[in-house]
């Protein structure tokens, strides 16, 4: 059987997503034996590939690199998973967007330390001016909520989408 | 005496009397209507639109905690449509203000989020409005977060109809209302506020939380204050 194409991609989270998703116990194995991690911070491509099946967006888009990112994402992904609350809801990073983005740097960077003042700019992206959940810049196929989701409700997901079918997560997920 | 009368719920014929709302009346036949700013013992005041159904002969969907029944009315809880229109109204409620359930002190007992869950919400598809707003932490117990107000004017009601001290207002209109206290000052100001607490334990969210609380850890007893309202012989 051919094996499915699976992407995931960390943008402005915690990793917490991650973790959950390496944490749903045994039914990894039969996961595993079924698709090829194409792309993710758990493997080395530096490059988003060119034909994936499924990719899994952990984080909400906060910087201009981000942005590029979620756009070329879509661009190569048959189904795009918005996973975990900052991914979906814009969550903890979106605490930010009432404020300007400028101010909040320099308040931390600046008047929130006593060494090395100064906002980075040097080979990091610049912060857009909102940090916004992931469907509000592409097209997002399916959310999987929860600060971060369950573990059985990732496994439960991701075994539908590998059968082929869309799953319905309505009432067995939650926010936050 | 007020009148018996009949109507129907779903298709079934139950009784009812003059006066009551069709969700007193669906309530008592055991019929589950989602509700958020509806709360036994006080009044209804139709803010939050979870509750709306289907009349037969009416075109627009009604609020089931402020409309009287009349006598062969004909309503309908569930469909599509409702599920539709009560997700819509869940989630114009999350995008109006700044909800992060996972810093959240009601985090896992929050209405709201129940809400969410129960009918099947797992995005909003409306742009979040981000609006900058206070946290009102000048009493010493309790805390007061306009981040997290659904503006469902439990407070209001329950400090006014059962505490007796109408601490609680709301001020301005549409996207820019807010709950105000004792004419739009800080709390610990508001010299007829009793610290009875009502407020805070009906809050169906963490916009009101008693201090001393972190992320997860306040869990509302709103069901003291239904109990005191039943013993005094309000409606429950
Ligand atoms: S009030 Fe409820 S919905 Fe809003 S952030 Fe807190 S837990 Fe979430
Ligand atoms: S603590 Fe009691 S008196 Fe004070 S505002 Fe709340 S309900 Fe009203
Ligand atoms: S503070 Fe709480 S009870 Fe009062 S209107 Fe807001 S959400 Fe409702
Ligand atoms: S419960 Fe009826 S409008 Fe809120």
């Amino acid at each position: 059987m051919k094996k499915v194409r699976l992407a995931t991609v960390w943008l402005d989270g915690c990793s917490g997503c991650h973790m959950s998703l390496l944490d749903i116990d045994e039914a990894i194995l039969a996961i595993a034996k079924r698709v090829d991690v194409v792309y993710g911070p758990l493997v080395d491509a530096q490059e988003f590939p060119k034909a994936v099946d499924v990719t899994l967006i952990e984080g909400a888009v906060s910087s201009q690199d981000d942005l590029e990112k979620v756009h070329t994402i879509r661009r190569w992904s048959k189904l795009v998973v918005a996973l975990g609350d900052c991914a979906v809801t814009g969550n903890v990073p979106s605490m930010r967007n009432s404020h300007p983005a400028r101010k909040m740097l320099e308040r931390i960077y600046v008047e929130g330390v006593q060494t090395n003042r100064g906002v980075p700019v040097d080979g990091v992206p610049a912060l857009l001016r909102q940090a916004v959940p992931v469907h509000e810049v592409i097209k997002v196929d399916l959310h999987i909520p929860g600060c971060p989701p369950a573990p059985a409700s990732i496994a439960y997901a991701l075994g539908e989408l590998l059968e082929g079918r869309m799953p319905d997560l309505a009432s067995k997920v939650k926010f936050g | 005496m007020p009148e018996n009368i009949s109507i129907r719920i779903d298709g079934e014929y139950v009784a009812a009397q003059e006066g009551q709302t069709i969700l007193e009346v669906a309530r008592a036949g055991g019929k589950y209507i989602p509700t958020l700013c509806w709360l036994a013992g006080i009044s209804s005041v139709g803010a939050c639109r979870l509750c709306i159904v289907e009349v037969s002969g009416v075109g627009r969907l009604l609020p089931a905690c402020t409309t009287p029944v009349q006598d062969g009315m004909s309503v309908t809880t569930t469909s599509e449509k409702l599920t539709q229109y009560r997700r819509i109204a869940i989630e114009f409620l999350f995008s109006e203000r700044n909800h992060v359930c996972a810093v959240c002190v009601s985090n896992n007992h929050c209405e709201l989020q129940a809400m969410a869950q129960k009918l099947g919400v797992t995005s909003v598809r409306y742009p979040y409005a981000y609006p900058k707003l206070g946290v009102d932490v000048s009493h010493p117990r309790y805390v007061l977060d306009h981040n997290r107000c659904i503006l469902c004017t439990r407070c209001v009601r329950v400090c006014t109809e059962v505490e007796g001290a109408h601490v609680w207002d709301v001020s301005g209109r549409g996207i820019r209302s807010m709950i105000v206290c004792d004419m739009n000052r800080p709390w610990a100001q508001a010299s007829s506020c009793t610290n009875c607490g009502k407020c805070v334990q009906v809050c169906p969210t963490g916009a009101l939380a008693e201090k001393g609380f972190a992320v997860d850890e306040m869990v509302k007893q709103d069901h003291n204050m239904t109990r005191l309202t039943a013993r005094r012989g309000g409606h429950s």
